[in-house]
């Protein structure tokens, strides 16, 4: 067994330019206990309170950003808060009464409640005890979904559905997580990168990295117990070798992406991907040096095409 | 055997710092990639890793409160980090004191209220100890919820103060605090300049008990300098890096 050693390096993306410089003039940082403003004009949101009658105080690190007269401050780091809409990818943690509980990177777990998905047999079949009697079947505790979130109380934790073709349960790859806020909102968080991998950008962070599969063929009613049935298997595809290497070399390129705080999208993942050919190996990302040369020309590329 | 004199008539100590000097803080943020937040903090040889799990969910359902968010505070001394090799213990006494007093002097200032039915778990581990464990590790953890993203209404800054023949010393190390000097830790909000933890072990005369905390007081502030250049210079960092492609609309928050 050989064993590599490298020396602490100074991790530093693609330019040195001063901090001072870099800042937009207009971000206003606050740290906890700061006077955000003493005008009374404005209002407090998430991340601030009111101390004595006039003076907005921020309670996080981070960011101060002002929509009309409210005021807020957005963390740069922080677990997933969760938004109507958001596709997220999640572990299931718990089978409980007709619902599951799923583990989103969130502070609560989130719910998906037995009438939120879609059971073999069609979408319009009404679910019967033995449905819930054979929840396991459908998920069982440590399975992997994709799901959208369907609504985000104030005061209880995200509910989740999986009421479509795009979302339910995940096979055939593996999961990556990353920081939430690395990932980039856009149009569309399932990707088939031409290397024959497909990508799931779950909003909370969490990523599947996975062997591509064909669309599936419109749903008709006959065949729709067929199709279900494949929906929640449990089995993996046969794979092959040069797919399987292909979805650890994706997998590692998010890894680097991540570790130097670059925001992980299709595009992003792609370039890192190209950089990523010259190693042979796909374990060779790993390495420090590596993850930095594989992030920094990555990041380089996106910048040369914008220009 | 006599004491040792820990204060020289030219006003040096053992160490060689006057008495109203703090040893060197130097800290880092988000050092750990699995935590959620964490922080290393040195002052002088004290050394302390923080990490911050969490809000997230209970690990006990029935430990959860409907209206607020618990937190656990968890202390463990490594077995090297003294003179004296010693195996670390589940149940130490003295190492449960103080998970209750820093749990309680959080308690006081995180905004638990917003995170109903969640637990935020501070796991703090000294790596050195030269004296000064609990102020090191309130500020350390101090560090790791604001990395974390928890909020909370101000910074806790930590100092220690001990009184050698009627003169306050700052910030004690190991052989001050080994030599029965009666010794204050004192932990401030730095906004409002309230007191979220006072404690000694020791007696101490009354006439010398302002002068004491008034330096104490000076330490604190002292110390959120320091952790406030090491928050902002770690957000500026991010910023550039994060900032330019927030996932949020600009103005529209996700929290």
């Amino acid at each position: 067994m050989d064993v590599q050693i490298h020396l602490p390096s100074h991790v530093r993306v693609a330019d040195d330019r001063d901090d001072e410089t870099m800042i937009n003039a207009n971000v206003h940082l606050v740290t906890p206990g700061e006077t955000i403003t003493n005008d009374p004009q404005f209002m407090k949101g998430h991340g601030a309170y009111n101390d004595g009658d006039h003076t907005l105080v921020s309670s996080l690190g981070g960011v101060v950003d002002q929509i009309n007269k409210l005021i807020t401050v957005r963390p740069l780091r922080t677990r997933y808060s969760g938004a109507v809409g958001d596709v997220v990818v999640g572990r299931i943690v718990e089978v409980g009464q007709k619902r599951w509980a799923v583990d989103v990177n969130a502070r609560q777990h989130a719910q998906l409640m037995l009438s939120a998905i879609n059971l073999p047999g069609g979408v319009q079949r009404r679910k019967s005890e033995s449905d819930e009697l054979a929840m396991r079947t459908f998920f069982a505790e440590g399975d992997m979904l994709v799901a959208e979130a369907q609504s985000v109380p104030t005061d209880r934790s995200i509910a989740l559905h999986t009421r479509s073709t795009k979302y339910g349960k995940l096979r055939n790859g593996c999961l990556v997580t990353v920081p939430p806020a690395l990932i980039v909102r856009c149009k569309s968080h399932f990707h088939s990168l031409p290397c024959g991998v497909d990508v799931i950008l779950g909003l909370n962070g969490y990523i599947w990295v996975a062997a591509h599969v064909a669309a599936p063929p419109a749903i008709d009613e006959a065949d729709a117990r067929v199709t279900a049935e494949a929906l929640y298997s449990n089995q993996n595809d046969e794979i092959d070798v040069a797919t399987r290497l292909n979805i650890a070399r994706v997998a590692n390129c998010i890894r680097a992406l991540a570790s130097h705080d670059l925001p992980v999208s299709d595009t992003m993942i792609m370039y890192a991907y190209e950089v990523s050919l010259a190693y042979d190996q796909p374990a060779e990302l790993l390495t420090a040096s590596n993850a930095r040369d594989v992030a920094t020309q990555a990041q380089l590329m996106v910048q040369q095409s914008m220009e | 055997m006599g004491r040792l004199e820990l204060l020289s008539p030219e006003g040096l100590r053992v160490d060689g710092r006057r008495a109203n000097e703090l040893r060197k803080v130097s800290a880092k943020t988000g050092v750990l990639a699995q935590a959620d937040g964490s922080a290393y903090l040195e002052m002088g040889n004290t050394k302390v890793l923080a990490a911050v799990y969490g809000p997230r969910e209970c690990r006990m359902r029935s430990q959860a409160l409907h209206d607020r968010a618990i937190i656990n505070v968890e202390f463990t001394q490594a077995t090297f980090s003294r003179i004296e090799r010693r195996p670390t213990r589940k149940f130490d006494r003295k190492n449960m004191e103080v998970q209750l007093q820093i749990r309680d002097t959080f308690e006081a200032v995180v905004d638990t209220t917003i995170y109903p039915r969640s637990q935020i778990d501070i796991y703090l581990q000294i790596m050195q100890a030269d004296g000064g464990q609990v102020q090191a590790c309130i500020n350390a953890a101090t560090l790791a919820l604001i990395n974390a993203g928890v909020a909370m209404r101000d910074y806790v800054v930590a100092c220690t103060v001990g009184n050698v023949d009627g003169t306050p010393l700052l910030d004690l190390n190991h052989i001050e605090e080994s030599q029965g000097t009666p010794e204050i830790t004192l932990a401030t909000l730095p906004r409002s300049g309230n007191v979220v933890l006072i404690q000694m072990e020791s007696r101490l005369h009354m006439d010398k008990l302002e002068k004491t905390l008034q330096l104490a007081n000076d330490g604190c502030a002292q110390i959120h300098e320091r952790l406030d250049e090491v928050v902002r210079k770690e957000l500026r960092d991010l910023v550039h890096k994060v900032g330019q492609h927030s996932n949020t609309v600009r103005g529209v928050s996700t929290a």
